[in-house]
């Protein structure tokens, strides 16, 4: 299914370096990576695999210290703050362990946030957002503060808020982090549903293998490199 | 996306609404300073015009000596004028109207039992023609009491209450000095001038009268002329002083050695010392505006890093630095906006106030207003600015990490 998309993602001798001298810390040392289109992908790895910085990389919230990252074919590895945070906003969602909604303000008008940088008026962005709960199953919930939803809703919403702004690439960094088995299950789920009916392509950190399991493709990062990359097994568990 | 930052920044200052108004509170009071200062003040200046207008404005003051202001005694070295002199100005200019001798001296006057200690007038009907003046009780001077100098008074509303109460006074006799005096006549009431000199404390007699009886001399230290109507008090100005200076036989290149002061140059010198003391009153209220201001700055400071994570999250969604600023930036301007709107109305209120209980004119003044709230926007902007910038710098990482 996904062995002649195109190529949404590529990495090649990805290095990002933190501090200089004797305390240089070599996060990514040399990554080759190429995700394509409608991919939903794992990576694992121990603590300080640089798991989290890879994420951060491909999410262009940072930027590599050295290496060619061509997104759509485009290399957007020497952009700065501002052309990142153009690409963040028309072409990546991101989910994260902590939900990071916005604290005493309606799942609605999280879920709007996104749009509103998109520069979408009031009434479609409205549409949209609400669109977003919909396919989240939270519609019914649009005006409740982020405080009095549960963990698992909340994660909800932060992937309506993903979605609202029709990303091409969904980033989810330990999305079931703070989740019993069940709500993080019935989140993995969700995605899995998103994916085949947006054709949405999905990157995941986590460090749980049930989870990972629920991908096409999984990452094992070892000391700032790629050390395994293969399909997983329990591709066939969601199929149905 | 300006109308969203700013609804944005209005829910923001809400959720905090006790905390934004403590914040804004410098602001409030300084703009509510400045406002109730300048319009008090205002309200000042343009009761001592309407004091000087009720002495009426088509009126000159003519005095011996050079032109100065301030106090000056009847007994200065300069050449006084006589009555032959404001004779000879009623028939040789033409565009005055009349023109009146003005003496004047402080002595107490007794009636009964009852000592008083006012202002006597030497004046007469020419004066209160020249100052619009009716008497509304009794009457008038006869030209005889004038020409012949004879004991008689007209009192201002004041030393009649004092002297005689709500009595009619008319017939009766008061003294001053050794002079028994009788009551012909009461002044219209004119209320307190705008220094709270009470211009119904007076008592009026003949001019040839006060010379002869309490002067002891025919000297006359002061001229009031009426400017003919729709004559130019220049134009009475410059005949007069040409008069008196062929009176005065003053050489040609000569100065005068008199002056004519018109009551525009009396009341504009007045309110320019009332207009300095509002600068100075503003200036330090303005003062308390930088405070203001900079409390803005301090809590704005508090605010960015409190809301560090949401920052994170928004450049996480897609905002651009700039974006991030605007938000800081127009909710610290709203918010101080939102002070400069309370100062505004607090100061008008003030100002309100205080002209009723000093009984001024209440006179708000829109460029102060507009200015004041100007000024509120910009004290937003200024200290806005630095917290403002402080938070577009944030790392997205580092932000979401905050909690």
């Amino acid at each position: 299914m996904t062995g002649d998309s195109p190529a949404v993602i590529e990495l090649r001798g990805i290095t990002r370096v933190y501090g200089r001298g004797e305390a240089e810390v070599r996060a990514l040392d040399g990554i080759d990576l190429t995700i394509r289109s409608g991919e939903f992908v794992a990576i694992m790895g121990p603590s300080g695999s640089g798991k989290s910085t890879a994420m951060n990389v491909i999410g262009c919230l940072d930027s590599p210290t050295s290496g060619e990252y061509l997104f759509n074919g485009v290399d957007v590895a020497g952009l700065d703050q501002d052309q990142r945070a153009l690409l963040r906003r028309h072409y990546l969602g991101f989910v994260f362990q902590g939900y990071n909604l916005l604290p005493r303000t309606p799942a609605l008008e999280n879920v709007e946030l996104p749009l509103i940088y998109k520069g979408v008026g009031a009434a479609e962005r409205r549409g949209r957002a609400l669109a977003a709960l919909e396919q989240v199953g939270l519609a019914q919930r649009a005006d409740h503060d982020p405080s009095e939803l549960s963990g698992g809703q909340q994660q909800r919403v932060a992937i309506a808020r993903a979605l609202a702004g029709s990303p091409e690439v969904l980033l989810a960094d330990e999305p079931t982090g703070n989740l019993d088995t069940h709500r993080s299950a019935e989140i993995m789920e969700l995605l899995v549903r998103l994916r085949a009916e947006t054709g949405l392509t999905i990157v995941m950190v986590t460090h749980e293998e049930d989870m990972a399991a629920y991908a096409d493709r999984l990452i094992w990062m070892v000391d700032g490199r790629i050390a395994d990359d293969r399909p997983t097994t329990g591709g066939a568990r969601h199929a149905g | 996306m300006l109308g969203e930052t700013i609804r944005l920044a209005v829910r923001a200052i809400w959720r905090n609404a006790l905390r934004s108004f403590l914040t804004v509170l410098g602001v409030v009071i300084g703009v509510a300073a400045v406002i109730a200062m300048v319009t008090v003040g205002q309200g000042s200046s343009a009761q001592v015009t309407q004091d000087v207008a009720k002495l009426g404005t088509n009126v000159l003051m003519i005095r011996p000596g050079q032109a100065a202001m301030g106090p000056r005694s009847s007994s200065t070295s300069e050449r006084a004028f006589d009555l032959r002199d404001v004779d000879r100005l009623i028939r040789e200019v033409p565009a005055i109207e009349t023109a009146s001798a003005a003496e004047q001296s402080q002595m107490s006057a007794v009636a009964g039992n009852v000592n008083y200690r006012t202002t006597v007038w030497g004046a007469g009907n020419a004066y209160l023609d020249a100052t619009d003046w009716p008497v509304v009780l009794g009457r008038r001077f006869v030209t005889g009491e004038e020409q012949g100098g004879r004991a008689v008074c007209i009192l201002g509303e004041t030393v009649r209450q004092e002297l005689f109460g709500d009595t009619d006074p008319v017939g009766d006799k008061i003294r001053l000095k050794s002079m028994s005096c009788e009551v012909i006549g009461v002044l219209d009431a004119k209320g307190a001038s705008s220094f709270g000199s009470d211009q119904d404390d007076i008592v009026m007699i003949p001019v040839r009268t006060f010379q002869r009886r309490i002067a002891g001399n025919s000297n006359v230290n002061m001229i009031y002329a009426a400017v003919r109507d729709g004559v130019s008090t220049e134009l009475a100005q410059g005949e007069i002083e040409a008069v008196l200076r062929e009176i005065r036989r003053i050489g040609t290149g000569e100065e005068d050695d008199f002056n004519v002061m018109d009551m525009k140059q009396l009341a504009s010198m007045l309110t320019g010392i009332t207009d300095v003391l509002t600068g100075l009153l503003a200036a330090v209220a303005a003062v308390s505006l930088l405070v203001g201001g900079i409390g803005i700055m301090n809590i704005m400071l508090v605010s960015v890093t409190e809301r560090t994570h949401e920052i994170g999250i928004r450049l996480a969604v897609g905002a651009q630095a700039r974006q991030v600023l605007q938000q800081f930036l127009v909710e610290a301007i709203v918010l101080s906006l939102m002070g400069g709107l309370m100062g505004i109305a607090l100061g008008l209120g003030l100002a309100a106030l205080a002209s009723r209980i000093m009984a001024i004119p209440f006179t708000p003044d829109p460029v102060v207003v507009l200015g004041a709230f100007a000024f509120s926007a910009l004290v937003g902007v200024v200290f806005g600015y630095f917290p403002a910038r402080r938070a577009a710098r944030l790392d997205p990482i580092e932000a979401l990490r905050h909690q």
